[in-house]
C-alpha cells in the first residue's frame, strides 16, 4: 500500500482580538492510498481546522507552527505542502490532487451559477480538459454519484436540489478532477439516516474504484464504525488516540474515547444509561496544562496529568493513546 | 390506552397554500395529513421521520402554532379541557401557559441583548403570570436551579455560554410558566454526544420531576429509543406506525420503520454491508403518489399499495401500522 499523506507536528494558531489561540497542538498522522481515515472530536476541538491545513486554506490570521511538515506524495514524487507559497505553486494541491467537500454544503456552491457550469469551471482550471470534455466528464460524474436524470440535474441551481442530492453533487464535483486524496468534512451530518447510508455506500465504492485516500470527519461514531479503516481521535486540538475502527471503538484506551462512547445512546441497550462526560470542553483560550483532557478525565492519576503532556504510548500493534495511564517512562519518573 | 389522554390529535390535517400560478387551482402543501395520536400524561413520547416528514408541523398544530385545518386536537389535564380548533381568544392566552416549545437551535432562539434571567422571565411578563418583580425573580430562580443553571450566571448574556448551557436557557425559559405540555423539537440535535446526553437526562429528570408530557422530536433514533416511552412514525404528512419504543424497536412492522432502523450506522465495525438499503428520497408533499405515500421507495410494494392509501390499523397492543402488507409479512 503506498502512502499517501505524512502530517507531522502540525500545529496551528490563531491572532484573535482576545490573544492568540491554538487551534492544533503537534498533530500528527498519515494516510495511505485507498485507505479511509475516520477523524472525530467534539465541535471546536479542531478538525475542519486540520483538514484545511492539508491544503493551507485556513485564513490570513493562521500561524502555521515552525515544526509542521506535510508531505504529500504524488506520482511526480513528494510535495512538502508548508514550502508552497503563492497560488501557483498551490495549483498542485488545491484541486487537483486534495478535494475537499465542505461542512456546509451550501458554502460550496455560488447560488447564482448552475451546478453545470460550477463543474466545467472548475475542471479547466485544474485539467487540460475542453469545454465540451469537461461537460462530459461533469454529467458522467453525477450520473456515477447515483443522481438521476444527470444532464437535467447539470443545469439546475444549488438551491433547487433537495440536501442529499446537493450533498451528492458535492461529492461528484470533489471527485471530477480524480483526486489522490478526497476530504469530507461532516459530508452525512445535515443528512436522513436513509440518505447518509446512501453517502456513505458512495464513498466506500469510491474508494474501492478510483484507490483514493479519504479523511472523513465526522462527530459520529457510529458512521465512523461503518466507514473507516483506522480512527484519529481529537480533543482541544490534541489527537488522543490512534488506531483501527476495531481497536478504537471495541477497546477505546485514551479516557475521552471512552467517554464519547459512554455518552452516545446505541439500539444494543436501549436501557443503558447515557452517561456525559463532566464539565464543558474549556476554552481554546484557556487550554489546561498537562493533558488538555485532565479537567475532565475520570481517570486522572494525580499531579503528571495536569503537569506533563502525555506523548503516544502503544497499547497495541498500530493502536496507540496520549495518555500517562500507559505512560512506563512516566512510572519510573 | 388506558389512561385518559393528555393531548389528543383527532384527524388531523394541516395544509399549506403556496403561492400558485394564475390558472388552475392554487397548490398546496398537506403537510400533515389526517393524524390521530394521544398522548398520555406523563409520557415521554417520540416523533420521529425524515425531513420533510411533517414532525414540526404536528408538534406546532399540537401547540396551536399551526392551522388547523381538518380535524381537532383536544387537550384535557384535568383542570381545563380545550378544542384546539375552537379556542376562544382569552383560551388560547392560558392555552400557551399550559403548552410550550423549545426550540432547536440554542444559538438562534436566545437573543443576543438580553440577560439570562430576562430571556427566561420573558414568558411570565408577557403572559402577566407574576405580581411583582420580586416573585418573577423567585421564579426564575426556582426553574434555574432545576435546570442547573448556576443562579450567580443569571446576570450574564447568553453568548457566554456554552452550547449545552444555552440549551438549559431554552429548557428554562420553556417551563417557567408552568406548562404541562412540551414540545422538544430537534432539542439535542445541534449538540455534541456529551452534551446531548447531560441535557437528555435533564429532560428526563425533570418530567419525572414535574410531571410533565412530552412530544419529543428527533430524526435521531437512537436517541429516541433511549429516553421515550412511545414512539409514532411519519412518513410525508402521514402516520405511518406507532407502538410503545420496545415494541417497535424491537418488533416494527412497517417497512418504513425498518428501513430507518436498518440504516441507523451501527456501532460495530463488523456489521457494514448489513444495513437494508432504502433507495431514492422522500417525495414532495405538493405531489404525493396515489396510493400508499411510501410506494414510490417501498421494497415489498405491490399493486394495490400503488391505487388505495392504507389507514392506521391495530397491530397489537398500543401498536398501530398503515400498512397493506404488514399482517402476511410478518406472520
Ligand atoms: N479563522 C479562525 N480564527 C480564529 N479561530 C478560529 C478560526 N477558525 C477556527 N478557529 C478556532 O479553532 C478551533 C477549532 O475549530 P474547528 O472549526 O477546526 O473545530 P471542529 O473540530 O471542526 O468543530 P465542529 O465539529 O464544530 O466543526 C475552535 O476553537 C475555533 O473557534
Ligand atoms: N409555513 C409553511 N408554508 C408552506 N409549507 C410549509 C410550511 N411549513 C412547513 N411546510 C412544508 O410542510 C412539510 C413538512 O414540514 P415540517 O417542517 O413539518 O417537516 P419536518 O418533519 O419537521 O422536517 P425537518 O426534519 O426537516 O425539520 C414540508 O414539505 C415543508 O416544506
Ligand atoms: S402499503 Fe405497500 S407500499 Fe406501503 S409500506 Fe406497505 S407494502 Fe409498502
Ligand atoms: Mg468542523
Ligand atoms: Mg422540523
Amino acid at each position: 500500500m503506498s502512502r499517501l499523506i505524512d502530517v507531522e507536528n502540525l500545529t496551528l494558531q490563531f491572532d484573535t482580538d482576545e490573544g492568540r489561540i491554538t487551534a492544533v497542538d503537534d498533530v500528527s498522522f498519515s494516510l495511505d492510498a485507498g485507505k479511509i481515515m475516520g477523524l472525530v472530536g467534539e465541535s471546536g476541538s479542531g478538525k475542519s481546522v486540520t483538514a484545511k491545513s492539508l491544503m493551507k486554506l485556513n485564513p490570513r490570521n493562521a500561524v502555521y507552527g515552525e515544526n509542521t511538515k506535510i508531505t504529500l506524495h504524488l506520482d511526480d514524487g513528494p510535495v512538502d505542502v508548508m514550502s508552497l507559497q503563492n497560488d501557483h505553486e498551490m495549483k498542485v494541491v488545491r484541486g487537483g490532487s486534495i478535494s475537499l467537500i465542505f461542512q456546509e454544503p451550501m458554502a460550496s456552491f455560488a447560488p447564482a451559477i448552475s451546478i453545470g457550469d460550477q463543474m466545467i469551471e472548475q475542471l479547466l482550471i485544474h485539467t487540460s480538459f475542453s469545454k465540451s470534455q469537461a461537460k462530459e466528464v461533469s454529467i458522467e460524474m453525477l450520473d456515477r454519484v447515483g443522481i438521476s436524470d444527470p444532464s437535467m440535474r447539470f443545469s439546475q441551481y444549488a438551491f433547487e436540489l433537495s440536501g442529499g442530492m446537493r450533498q451528492r453533487a458535492m461529492i461528484a464535483m470533489a471527485l471530477s478532477t480524480k483526486p489522490k486524496l478526497l476530504i469530507a468534512d461532516e459530508p452525512t451530518t445535515a443528512l436522513d439516516v436513509t440518505i447518509q447510508a446512501q453517502v456513505i455506500d458512495l464513498m466506500k465504492d469510491l474508494v474501492t474504484e478510483f484507490g483514493m485516500g479519504i479523511i472523513f470527519i465526522t462527530h459520529d461514531l457510529g458512521v465512523i464504525a461503518q466507514t473507516a479503516d483506522n480512527v484519529a481521535v481529537m480533543y482541544l486540538g490534541r489527537l488522543v488516540e490512534q488506531g483501527t475502527v476495531r481497536d478504537v471503538i471495541r477497546s477505546p484506551a485514551h479516557p475521552y474515547t471512552r467517554g464519547l462512547l459512554a455518552a452516545l445512546p446505541t439500539l444494543d441497550d436501549i436501557d443503558a444509561p447515557l452517561t456525559p462526560i463532566p464539565g464543558d470542553i474549556p476554552s481554546p483560550l484557556e487550554r489546561p496544562s498537562g493533558c488538555v483532557y485532565n479537567t475532565r478525565c475520570q481517570e486522572f492519576i494525580g499531579p503528571r496529568c495536569s503537569a506533563k503532556v502525555p506523548v503516544f504510548s502503544q497499547i497495541d500493534a498500530g493502536h496507540a493513546a496520549a495518555c500517562h495511564l500507559y505512560d512506563r517512562a512516566g512510572d519510573a519518573e | 390506552m388506558s389512561r385518559k389522554p393528555l393531548i389528543a390529535a383527532q384527524n388531523l390535517s394541516v395544509h399549506y397554500r403556496l403561492r400558485g400560478g394564475l390558472i388552475g387551482p392554487i397548490p398546496f402543501v398537506r403537510a400533515v395529513e389526517n393524524v390521530s395520536l394521544e398522548i398520555a400524561p406523563g409520557s415521554f413520547f417520540g416523533l420521529v421521520g425524515e425531513s420533510g416528514s411533517g414532525k414540526t408541523t404536528l408538534g406546532r398544530a399540537m401547540l396551536r402554532a399551526a392551522p388547523i385545518s381538518q380535524g381537532d386536537v383536544l387537550f384535557d389535564d384535568g383542570e381545563v379541557a380545550y378544542s384546539l380548533k375552537n379556542l376562544g381568544k382569552k383560551e388560547l392566552k392560558d392555552y400557551r401557559k399550559r403548552a410550550q416549545l423549545i426550540f432547536q437551535d440554542p444559538y438562534a432562539a436566545l437573543s443576543p441583548r438580553m440577560t439570562v434571567r430576562d430571556i427566561i422571565a420573558e414568558p411570565l411578563e408577557v403572559m402577566g403570570l407574576t405580581k411583582s418583580r420580586a416573585e418573577t425573580d423567585e421564579r426564575v430562580r426556582e426553574i434555574a436551579v432545576k435546570c442547573r443553571l448556576n443562579v450567580e450566571h443569571l446576570r450574564r448574556f447568553p453568548h457566554a455560554f456554552s452550547g449545552g448551557q444555552r440549551q438549559r436557557i431554552s429548557i428554562a425559559r420553556a417551563l417557567v410558566s408552568g406548562p404541562k405540555f412540551i414540545v422538544a423539537d430537534e432539542s439535542v440535535a445541534a449538540l455534541d454526544v456529551s452534551i446531548q446526553a447531560d441535557v437528555l437526562n435533564l429532560l428526563k429528570a425533570i418530567q419525572e420531576d414535574m410531571g410533565l408530557t412530552f412530544l419529543f422530536i428527533s430524526h435521531d433514533l437512537s436517541v429516541v429509543a433511549h429516553v421515550c416511552d412511545h414512539v409514532a412514525v411519519m412518513y410525508l404528512g402521514r402516520l405511518v406506525e406507532t407502538a410503545p419504543t420496545r415494541t417497535l424497536f424491537s418488533g416494527p412492522r412497517h417497512p418504513y420503520t425498518k428501513a430507518l432502523l436498518s440504516a441507523i450506522p451501527s456501532l460495530d465495525p463488523d456489521d457494514r454491508g448489513k444495513a437494508q438499503k432504502l433507495e431514492g428520497e422522500i417525495p414532495t408533499p405538493t405531489n404525493p403518489p396515489p396510493g400508499c405515500k411510501f410506494q414510490t421507495r417501498c421494497p415489498v410494494a405491490i399493486e394495490r399499495c400503488r391505487i388505495e392509501e392504507p389507514v392506521l390499523e391495530s397491530a397489537g397492543t398500543e401498536h398501530n401500522v398503515a400498512c397493506h402488507r404488514w399482517k402476511e409479512l410478518f406472520s
